[in-house]
């Protein structure tokens, strides 16, 4: 809870240091667009939390929104699919790549970074394929206002990609801290071993987390298709799970798994966007966003190591 | 007798709680082959860690050659020229044969890098003088576990060792990997060097020690001649420690055979099988010597083990377990030995330890009820009295005592049937000792099958009602309470048959 609290106060400080600096961080356009960006970062973010509390990585988010996208766009425009059936295909492939993902690294033993390595090249390679390269958009789909509305319009006034990340984050909430799977998905990320002799199907509990992460990737991917409008096979996506990885260790998850929390990981997501923003508004060079959004992760996992050895050799030192 | 090579004199060593080694002294003569036997925890590979550099004796002299020497680390014992091939093989697989010999002390040629021609050329005529049919550009992985102690060998034998300590060298050898090694051993002992030989196995000792040095309980125990070495001479040095009989006999009714195994079979011990049947009401004592097989045996009966198998059946009934969480669902739990490693999710709280095998008792629609959490936990607390803050504190803050006690507590909570301790009171303070002792009866008492591996002579012969030994995955007897003794159990699990033993099955 004290590492929430800690980031809290650093996003808050952060907030109110750029609107002092530029007050246009308060308008009413900024805050829903950044809401927005939160909404649709957030959601991937949460599913790579997960898997990064299991003790794994998803390097494959990015490259998948790409899969996604074409898919969904190529779906409704060329191929003239109902958009409930688009929908529906592109979060099946989400979540059966998802599965895969998990099943190799439970079953087939090999290591996430490798498994969803090869799945960001893959992905990324069929997306441009399907594609021919060329960027694809809605223009000509025809009956898609639904879903159009429902992912990048309002809802209870507002953006609906934030709408959905607040409804998606207390599901997720009550599944990882008050479900019995999430109190497995702690103890297998923490000690697998401990786990499994006490009669938890680890490998099971894994997978599931790779699905989700996929799941919630494949929501993301339709809301930031309909975000851009249009998607460039080649660089749609890039990075992406460079920032759900960094929002989620910025939010107090821990590489080496068993800890994190829902929390944790969107407050992480809102302090990366915000922090983009503040570069923007604050008229430094753009060029710097990565090397200014590097330092503060950087900064961040800094101070809660330097805190932790602390508070260790606190608890040490009556010990002797 | 003219002076030896090496001298330990006096050695001593404690461990927090444990006096390991109480003024032990040691002779080797040139080119003697000495044997090293004890039960566990005698103090056999303590004694050998310190010639090794391993560990720092807190009393007594070491004298090579007659000279007085300290060995402060595994460099200085290097420099004297001892060798340690430890039971766990300290070898690099991704690196070839010479590469290992060579590890941390590779010649450079002119340029500054490794002098492959040299260190190729020198290891060729160790591996040819040790039998090894194998090059020295092989890479380790690519050997089996005896030719890698023949590479360990040859790093011996390249550093011009005086002494090489073997600790149970052929506790993974088969057959005739064994009798190769302990040609070898003769043939080292040929050419001037010096071998320590531990090893429980006692008719390699009788086959090539001309010495036989026993340790009990920290202290020397006495030695054999070659002229008297023989299996019974050295049992007998063995046992007869001072064991306080603390046994209290149950009050329970019996139900022999109402919890029976058959054909288990664990990955380690492949081809061999073991039976037994275990009474309601009693603690079954499962002693052996290290490496028997013991806790592979019982994790292969509560599905751990996933190249084993065994047929459980619990009162009448047959049930087929396949996965861990099968056993658990029949009321069969282990207590694992690696408490830290496979009891315990150290970094989660006393709460969530507790409830983690059981929490859909404490949920509603798979929510997870704190509250009805908190109640369970309090009550183990209190009625095991687990000394925590709260049932809030992390597992890791506690002491060890205390953190078996939180095992124990999370399978109590779900009424065991049958509760498998692998050495349960290892590492824990004398008085949570007596209390783990206490709980063990109580379950017993309640209609409980209580199965305890220990290693621990004296807590084998006064917590058990009766006691299966174990030999190199086998069962070699069971010993009804009154023939429990040292000798008997010993005796048992060195191999040997012996009149007092029953069958483990009952019908």
């Amino acid at each position: 809870m004290k590492k929430e609290i800690g980031i809290s106060v650093l996003l808050f400080v952060l907030c109110a240091v750029t609107s002092i600096m530029n007050p246009k961080f308060l308008s009413p356009v900024n805050l829903v667009n950044t809401a927005n960006l939160i909404g649709l970062y957030g959601v991937f973010s949460l599913g790579l939390g997960l898997v990064i509390i299991t003790g794994g990585i998803d390097l494959s988010v990015g490259s998948m929104c790409a899969l996604t996208g074409v898919i969904l766009a190529m779906g409704l425009t060329e191929w003239h699919w109902s958009w409930p059936f688009a929908t529906l295909v592109v979060l099946g492939i989400s979540g059966l790549l998802g599965l895969t993902h998990g099943f190799l690294i439970t079953r087939a033993k090999l290591q996430p970074f490798i498994v969803t390595l090869c799945g960001l090249l893959m992905y990324r390679g069929i997306a441009r394929y399907i594609a021919h390269d060329s960027t694809k958009g809605f223009s000509g789909a025809e009956g898609i206002e639904p879903l159009r509305h429902f992912v990048s319009g309002k809802i209870f006034g507002l953006p609906a990609p934030f709408a959905i990340l607040i409804v998606l984050s207390v599901i997720m909430w009550f599944v990882l801290h008050r479900s019995i799977y999430g109190r497995y998905l702690l103890a297998v990320g923490r000690n697998e071993q401990a786990a499994r002799f006490s009669g938890i199907n680890t490998q099971l509990v894994t997978a599931s987390a790779y699905t989700i992460a996929g799941l919630l990737t494949g929501i993301s991917g339709i809301m930031i298709a309909f975000y851009t409008n249009s998607v460039g096979p080649s660089n749609h996506g890039n990075f992406y799970e460079l920032y759900g990885i960094a929002a989620a260790v910025l939010g107090g998850c821990s590489l080496r798994g068993g800890e994190g929390s829902v929390v944790g990981i969107i407050i992480g997501t809102a302090l990366l966007l915000v922090l983009q923003n503040l570069v923007n508004l604050l008229g430094i060079d753009s060029s710097l966003n990565f090397a200014v959004m590097g330092a503060v992760v950087l900064f961040g996992v800094l101070a809660d190591q330097l805190f932790k050895n602390r508070s260790a050799k606190k608890i040490a030192a009556p010990a002797k | 007798m003219t002076s030896p090579l090496l001298s330990m004199r006096g050695i001593g060593k404690r461990f927090p709680g444990v006096i390991a080694l109480d003024n032990v002294s040691l002779d080797i003569g040139a080119g003697e082959v000495v044997a090293l036997c004890g039960e566990n925890g005698a103090g056999k590979s303590t004694m050998m860690k310190i010639l090794g550099g391993v560990y720092q004796p807190d009393a007594g002299e070491l004298f090579m050659d007659g000279t007085a020497v300290k060995i402060n680390n595994v460099t200085d014992s290097m420099k004297l020229r001892v060798a340690f091939i430890h039971q766990e093989l300290n070898v690099l697989d991704n690196l070839d044969v010479a590469a290992n010999v060579f590890l941390g002390r590779e010649p450079k040629n002119s340029l500054g890098l490794i002098d492959f021609k040299k260190i190729h050329a020198e290891t060729e005529p160790l591996l040819k003088r040790l039998g090894l049919d194998v090059s020295s550009k092989t890479p380790l992985e690519k050997l089996s576990i005896a030719q890698k102690q023949m590479v360990e060998i040859a790093k011996a034998l390249s550093l011009n060792s005086r002494i090489i300590i073997m600790d149970e060298p052929t506790s993974s050898l088969t057959l005739q990997e064994t009798d190769r090694l302990l040609e070898l051993v003769l043939e080292l002992k040929k050419s001037g060097v010096s071998v320590v030989y531990i090893s429980h196995r006692l008719s390699e000792v009788e086959h090539i020690a001309d010495r036989v040095v026993v340790l009990r309980d920290g202290k020397n125990a006495g030695e054999l001649p070659k002229a008297d070495i023989c299996h019974d001479k050295i049992v007998s040095l063995m046992v007869g420690r001072e064991i306080k009989s603390s046994y209290t006999a149950s009050t329970a009714a019996k139900m022999p055979g109402y919890f029976k195994v058959r054909n288990a079979r664990s990955s380690r011990y492949p081809a061999r099988t073991v039976e037994f049947d275990a009474t309601r009401g009693e603690i079954l004592g499962f002693a052996g010597l290290v490496g028997a097989g013991r806790s592979e045996i019982v994790k292969a009966i509560v599905g751990l083990d996933n190249g084993g198998s065994a047929e459980v059946t619990i009162g009448d009934k047959k049930i087929s377990i396949n996965k861990p969480a099968d056993a658990i669902g029949h009321g069969i739990y282990l207590v694992p030995e690696d408490r830290r490693g496979e009891g315990l999710v150290t970094a989660m709280t006393v709460r969530e330890n507790t409830t983690l095998p059981s929490l859909d008792k404490y949920s509603t629609f798979n929510l997870i009820s704190k509250e009805r959490e908190r109640k369970v936990t309090d009550e183990q607390i209190k009625s095991l009295k687990i000394k925590t803050p709260s049932g809030e504190a992390l597992v890791l803050n506690l002491s060890g005592g205390n953190q078996q006690k939180v095992v124990l507590g999370k399978w109590l909570s779900m009424s065991p049937k049958v509760m498998i301790l692998d050495e349960p009171t290892r590492g824990i303070d004398v008085g949570a000792k007596a209390e783990i002792y206490r709980l063990m009866r109580e379950l017993a008492d309640g209609g409980g099958v209580i199965l305890m591996i220990s290693s621990d002579m004296e807590e084998v012969l006064n917590v058990s009602d009766r006691v299966a030994v174990m030999h190199e995955g086998k069962i070699t007897g069971v010993l009804e309470r009154a023939d429990c003794n040292e000798e008997n159990v010993m005796n048992l699990a060195v191999g040997k048959t012996i009149s007092a033993a029953k069958s483990a099955v009952n019908n």
